[in-house]
């Protein structure tokens, strides 16, 4: 079937802020689709409301709106763009939630727009739980018995006939939201009634547990023509229980014979036919692997985070096949894109092991539940190949850059090591080390942990690796020396057990010829010539990538997706390989995450599929000879390899170690400052409790403080007195000669902003300054943001200016750089200077329409601002309001106060002519459904009290009934204004914590008490405001802006534009 | 990625040195039921890593102990991936596997060894052939199978449909296989070259328009010649249980598990043949019928094992030929 005629213009909707359950693995799908639409000369519109994606950038789209994911601004934009086509399948939960609401409500029909790809039909079918058992019953394959529940009562029916534990299931959410296990009538009926409030239907899927079973994976593509192939196949390591997206996966699968293959395999191909999807699907089993008996488990009708694993382990680009099939394609009329020379209509065949282990927040929220279960955690993956399985699994456990001891992690005995293998945690696969380490024999481990042995055996090899490293041979030993990297071991791991620095074992290895060779992801196991070069390293006797003769330039990855170092740094990497090309250059990609664009088969020349350590990164280096380095856009990842390399003799691009390094170092920087008269917080280093409070004296109180080096995983917090200080050192942190604590003066009733540029030899480019709405002491990266500023004087800016071009010159800076200030009365403060890609740089690309990135790539080759183009500041005509989303609902346990820590795990963008609406759009995006009235709830801090009737009084003026608690009551009361006064939770029922519940308050703003040890009634009711649902606010500076927000909404209907449409100034003006 | 021991007891891997490009072999060990055949018909076997440790709940014994049972030399631990793009670069040929300690054997002797042998001039059918008539399966209909080194899944699949196989040797006589008054035959996969075995072509050919013919494989290459087309090599063959097959008449594309090394030459298939299949990666022919009489075949191996359950209808479609 040839492509559709009719199709001229297509909605690709987007996936929204990045969030636990659905990350970077969209941006990649939702762009490669665009890419293949235009490739067919296919108008392509989209909407999404996330700056920080490749998705969103001008050139991937005819029309990029940058708008909130909600059904009434999709209505409009069906409406002014006139699409024929949409698709909704690209975006996780998100696309396909907004893709039944557009048909519920009518807008597809009225406007003519045809769901193209898998139909509407399939995503309900797929979706709702009751119906998909029907469809799956209904071809005779196995599933769990199960009732659709919309209510507790028939929740308690179901568990008369059936046997505990079960799992819930609310229907339509996203990486499990809402779900769990119930092993008794208790649990059952409380998580009945988390799961009906989480689900936007009202309905749970109680279904029979098949905890223990092995869990399989099977990514499906179907055309419309009924043609069907499964792309790969993939293992769980952690048997059933654990959210897929939670568990370490191998593909491919590792322990099933031919037979249980081609069982599984056919009935993935049934069941998309039954499904009736056109383009991919994901269809998870539960494997007995005693009786061989198995069961269908859940099968989502879109791309997902295993679809974009799986495109990354084979080569196979399923978005992009995807599309193509939505425009009417067979799968026979699709190109290979890797061999360029077969069919899109084949299975691909790995000659290599592919292990995906998550990347999990607890060492950024030490106080959630770090037990694994259906409700998925991670906020990342990363993803690395090998010739082995123990190799590929080495490689990307260090590729996790986690702090923590990994392999070397040591339980106190048998019962606390038990008690992990059983309910696991993010630790469990050292858990299993170190029992083996302890002489737990693999069958009893794969007992207690339900984890095949097949997988335990092999961690056992690389215990005796270690065994023998340890045994004190000669480290000149060729023929242990290769064993041991062929098992994956680094060379630092192998210095350490023989005693020996890294760099002497990579010298003596290097000596003895043991160097790695760089093998070819191809689809097709070497059947046919590929042409796409994706590697990946191994020790073996043939190099396949073998150096071009061309200039060339290596760009470092940013690793997994973590709090802190989210999408906007891949999104950097990517923009410095697109300008590289730009330039005539071959662009070089090292990175090993497995969901971004980065890491797609095309966004580079070459793409290394390499852990980011200082070892595997020279060996890319050795084996590529490139004419420099760029570490400034892989956040501090790549920045943390800049010694190393500089160290090795590799040429970095940009900013140099000096630079960095004056940057960094908190004393060389205090000093720079110093020197050159610009003010900064006052600040102290400390390396005992004593002198620790010596500082904090000399400093004054309020202090942030926070540890070189975390132990507890707390990290920087911001204290009141002396006892507070006291404390915080005693619980949290370690405090040693070589690991200081810092303190800095916390600046208080302070705004911060930050800017954004690109410095060449001679100047400073400054795209923005951005305004952060909270006050300062919240973590950059979770404060909402606004360009141009709005509340900052003409004097502060030109401040801010002037400081900016001082420090970008003192540190030699060239290419991208960041400086973030807090203004206190008219006082200019530096906090910090980055002198390197920042997380808001994609975010000021879209605010400004300049492309910083690629401009400061382009200055790193050579190219000066004059020759850009980049001169003055742009005068922007419009606001840009960045808002940010938080994982708290996916972490039971965690406060939603914000403080100096980053906790936030996406963003979202807001544009509009003044700030208020931008706000409101941004907030929209970030998924905070602002009711313009309602009732308020107020609950404040002693220190905001003051202005508890100014921020009521606003409220009401918009039509809010205002309520409070006691405390703040009075203080609204006194100001001659009428209140209603809600109980406390010691007060008795019903208490503001029960409305909430209940749903009879529209709107919180709750800011904590000073210090850490708030009470926990603010903490009941934030919790209880984020379960609802409404928006909170934790500070009186959001709170007052989303009034504004509130207002402007009112006052005026919300821009719907272009992003294109909103730089370029009005006629007239 | 699976089927190590169906491809090790796979006839038409007689006299051939297997190299599998998945580098873990083993990890499901040997099981009771997979065999097609009742030995291990490669001569020699090649592998990244052999799995010592296998874990499965049908697992009797691991790869190794096997290849040892069976006298049949393996190796493990080399860079298999170099080997098949060698053999994707210049085809197949022929090799040695020695075996040694201390002192390193002679290379060059072993090479000229290895390239003295004419792999076109050893009847490795014979080998592969049942030496006297078997009879496989109860059902009351029956079909003869000519057989060149059947796999055990084609009579399997036979006998699932009510159908017994009796199974005769490749050299067979129309006489002596009409004397068995089947519904049918058909002609097996198996090893070596379809043009050498031209007494076979001849035998096919006069049971044209008495019997509904179905031909799997070397069946379907003996069809072609039976029909007075010809065959040839292919540079690497097709191997492995991923190959796309388009069926010509309507557009429906299956992944096929294959496994061959010559090819039938679509331009010297006479007029009464026409193609209905063709491979996706290479256009060539996996499949052709005789425009009147009841007679098909297939290049590729619809009974599977290993590989896609997806082409099994192609049986049902023999079945419902069958008087």
């Amino acid at each position: 079937m040839p492509k559709r005629k009719d199709i001229k213009k297509v909605l690709v909707i987007g996936a929204g802020p990045i969030i636990i359950g659905q990350a970077a693995e969209f941006d990649y799908s939702g762009s490669q689709a665009c890419k293949a639409l235009r490739e067919e000369g296919v108008e392509v519109v989209l909407v999404n409301s996330n700056p920080a994606t490749i998705q969103t950038d001008r050139e991937m789209a005819d029309k990029v709106y940058i708008e909130p994911l909600k059904p009434e601004f999709l209505r409009r934009i069906i409406e002014k763009e006139k699409p024929q086509g949409l698709i909704g399948t690209m975006a996780g939960q998100t696309g396909l939630n907004l893709t039944v609401q557009l048909a519920e409500r009518g807008i597809l029909r009225e406007f003519g727009v045809e769901v193209l790809g898998t139909g509407m039909k399939a995503i309900t079918a797929a979706e709702d739980r009751g119906k998909f058992a029907d469809v799956i019953k209904g071809i005779g394959e196995p599933v769990l018995d199960s009732v659709a529940a919309t209510s507790v009562e028939v929740a308690l029916e179901f568990a008369k006939a059936h046997k505990y534990p079960f799992i819930l299931r609310p229907a339509y959410t996203l990486g499990g939201t809402g779900g769990g296990i119930a092993r008794n009538e208790e649990e059952l009926v409380s998580l009945m009634r988390y799961g009906l409030r989480m689900s936007p239907i009202g309905q749970v899927l109680i279904e029979e547990s098949v905890l223990g079973w092995a869990e399989f994976e099977y990514e499906v593509v179907r055309d419309g023509a009924d043609n069907c192939i499964t792309v790969c196949n993939m293992e769980n390591f952690d048997p059933m229980g654990i959210h897929t997206g939670d568990s370490i996966v191998v593909a491919p699968s590792q322990t099933l014979s031919d037979d249980e293959h081609q069982m599984l395999r056919s009935a993935s191909l049934k069941i998309i036919r039954a499904l009736d999807i056109r383009g991919g699907c994901n269809v998870q089993f539960a494997l007995d692997q005693k009786s061989g008996r198995y069961v269908v488990v859940e099968v989502n009708p879109r791309l997902s985070r295993s679809s974009a694993l799986a495109s990354k382990a084979t080569g196979y680009p399923i978005a992009r096949v995807a599309a193509k099939i939505a425009l009417g394609y067979t799968l026979d009329e699709i190109e290979n894109a890797v061999t360029k020379g077969t069919p899109a209509s084949f299975e691909p065949a790995l000659d290599y092991v592919v292990v995906k282990i998550p990347r999990w927040p607890f060492d950024k929220m030490p106080e959630s539940n770090r037990v694994l279960g259906t409700q998925m955690k991670s906020t990342g993956e990363v993803m690395a190949i090998g010739r082995s399985f123990e190799e590929a699994l080495m490689k990307a456990v260090r590729s996790l850059e986690v702090k923590g001891k990994g392999f070397r992690m040591e339980w106190k005995d048998r019962d606390a090591l038990a008690k992990v293998l059983h309910d696991a945690t993010d630790q469990r696969l050292f858990a299993v080390y170190d029992a083996l380490r302890k002489g737990m024999a693999p069958d009893e481990i794969a007992g207690i942990s339900g984890i095949n042995p097949w997988f335990i055996w092999k961690m056992k090899n690389i215990l005796k690796m270690e065994g023998k490293l340890r045994e004190g041979k000669p480290l000149d030993d060729a023929a242990l020396l290769r064993s041991a990297k062929k098992l994956g071991f680094s060379d630092r791991q192998i210095g350490e057990f023989v005693g020996k620095p890294e760099a002497d074992v990579r010298r003596v290895r290097k000596k003895l010829g043991i160097i790695p060779v760089y093998k070819m992801v191809d689809t097709c196991a070497a059947e046919f010539e590929a042409r796409t070069p994706y590697f990946y390293s191994t020790y073996e006797a043939e190099n396949e990538a073998l150096p071009e003769k061309a200039r060339k330039v290596i760009v470092l990855g940013s690793g997994p997706i973590r709090i802190g170092q989210g999408i906007e740094f891949d999104y950097c990497c990517c923009h410095a390989s697109f300008a590289l090309r730009e330039e005539g250059m071959r662009s070089i990609m090292i990175n090993n995450n497995p969901e971004t664009i980065s890491t797609d088969f095309d966004a580079s020349d070459r793409l290394y599929f390499e852990p980011l350590t200082l070892e595997d990164v020279l060996n890319v280096v050795e084996n590529e000879n490139p004419d420099g380095v760029i570490v400034q856009f892989g956040g501090q990842t790549s920045i943390n390899l800049a010694k190393g390399l500089h160290d090795a003799g590799v040429k970095i691009l940009g900013t140099q170690l000096e630079g960095i390094d004056l940057a960094e170092d908190r004393e060389r920087f205090r000093e720079l400052l110093h020197e050159l008269g610009i003010p900064q917080p006052r600040n102290g280093t400390a390396r005992t409790p004593e002198e620790a409070l010596a500082a904090a004296e000399e400093v004054g109180y309020p202090v942030v403080v926070r540890p070189s080096y975390v132990i507890a995983g707390r990290g920087m917090q911001i204290v009141y007195s002396k006892e507070e200080l006291l404390r915080y050192i005693h619980e949290a942190v370690d405090v040693s000669e070589e690991r200081p604590v810092l303190l800095d003066r916390y600046i208080e009733n302070a705004r911060e902003c930050e800017i954004d540029g690109v410095s060449d030899s001679q100047r400073l480019f400054i795209a923005g300054i951005m305004e952060h709405i909270e006050r300062a002491g919240v973590h950059s990266g979770d404060a909402s943001c606004a360009t141009p500023p709005i509340t900052l004087s003409e004097k502060t800016q030109e401040t801010i200016v002037d400081y900016s071009n001082r420090i970008s010159k003192a540190l030699k800076n060239i290419g991208a750089i960041n400086i973030q200030f807090a203004v206190q009365n008219g006082t200019v403060y530096i906090l910090e200077a980055n002198p390197r890609g920042s997380r808001t740089m994609p975010f000021m690309s879209k605010a400004t329409g300049i492309p910083l990135v690629k401009m400061a790539t382009k200055v790193l080759l050579g190219k000066t601002l004059d020759g850009l183009g980049l001169h003055e500041t742009p005068k922007l005509r419009h606001f840009s309001v960045k808002s940010v989303v938080f994982p708290f609902i996916k972490l039971p346990g965690t406060d939603t106060v914000l403080g100096p820590e980053m906790k936030s795990t996406g963003e979202s963008m807001g544009i509009d002519h003044d700030f208020g609406r931008a706000y409101y759009k941004a907030l929209l995006g970030a998924g905070i459904e602002v009711f313009t009235g309602g009732r308020a709830a107020l609950t404040l801090a002693a220190a905001d009290k003051a202005e508890a009737g100014r921020l009521a009084r606003s409220l009401q003026e918009l039509g809010f009934e205002i309520s409070a608690t006691k405390g703040t009551a009075q203080a609204i009361s006194d100001t001659g204004m009428a209140v209603l006064t809600l109980r406390k939770l010691s007060e008795g029922e019903p208490n503001i914590v029960q409305l909430i519940s209940s749903g009879e308050i529209d709107l919180v703003v709750n800011t904590p008490t000073k210090g850490k040890n708030s009470a926990t009634d603010g903490y009941r009711i934030r919790r209880a405001a984020l379960e609802a649902g409404i928006p909170l606010m934790t500070t009186m500076e959001a709170a007052f802006g989303i009034a504004e927000a509130i207002r402007a909404r009112k006052r005026n209907e919300l821009s719907i534009g272009t992003v294109d449409s909103f730089y370029i100034p009005k006629a007239g003006q | 990625m699976t089927g190590y021991q169906e491809t090790l007891t796979d006839p038409s891997y007689g006299g051939q040195i297997v190299i599998q490009t998945y580098p873990l072999i083993g990890n499901y060990g040997i099981g009771k039921q997979v065999f097609e055949s009742s030995r291990i018909q490669a001569s020699g076997y090649v592998v990244r890593e052999a799995c010592e440790m296998p874990s499965h709940k049908d697992s009797v014994e691991t790869l190794d102990a096997y290849l040892g049972r069976s006298g049949v030399p393996g190796i493990a631990g080399i860079d298999t991936r170099s080997i098949v793009r060698r053999i994707r670069s210049r085809g197949v040929m022929p090799a040695c596997i020695a075996v040694y300690s201390g002192k390193e054997p002679d290379i060059a002797q072993l090479v000229s060894k290895a390239k003295a042998l004419d792999y076109s001039k050893i009847n490795f059918v014979e080998k592969a052939s049942v030496a006297k008539v078997e009879r496989y399966g109860k059902g009351e209909k029956k079909i003869v199978l000519l057989d060149c080194g059947v796999k055990m899944s084609i009579i399997r699949e036979m006998n699932a449909r009510g159908v017994s196989v009796i199974a005769m040797p490749y050299d067979s006589t129309p006489e002596a296989i009409l004397a068995q008054k089947p519904a049918g035959l058909l002609i097996s996969n198996g090893p070596g070259d379809p043009a050498v075995m031209g007494g076979v072509a001849r035998n096919v050919r006069s049971l044209f328009g008495k019997l509904p013919i179905f031909g799997i494989c070397l069946g379907h290459q003996l069809l072609a010649h039976a029909a007075g087309g010809k065959t040839f090599k292919l540079k690497f063959g097709h191997r492995g249980a991923n190959h796309p097959v388009k069926e010509l008449a309507s557009g429906k594309v299956t992944i096929t598990s294959q496994n061959h090394g010559y090819a039938v030459d679509e331009k010297s298939l006479p007029g009464e043949f026409e193609v209905t299949h063709i491979n996706l990666n290479d256009g060539t022919v996996e499949g052709m019928r005789h425009k009147e009489l009841p007679i098909f075949s297939v290049q590729y191996h619809p009974e599977a094992n290993p590989g896609p359950l997806d082409s099994l209808p192609l049986f049902d479609r023999f079945v419902s030929m069958l008087k």
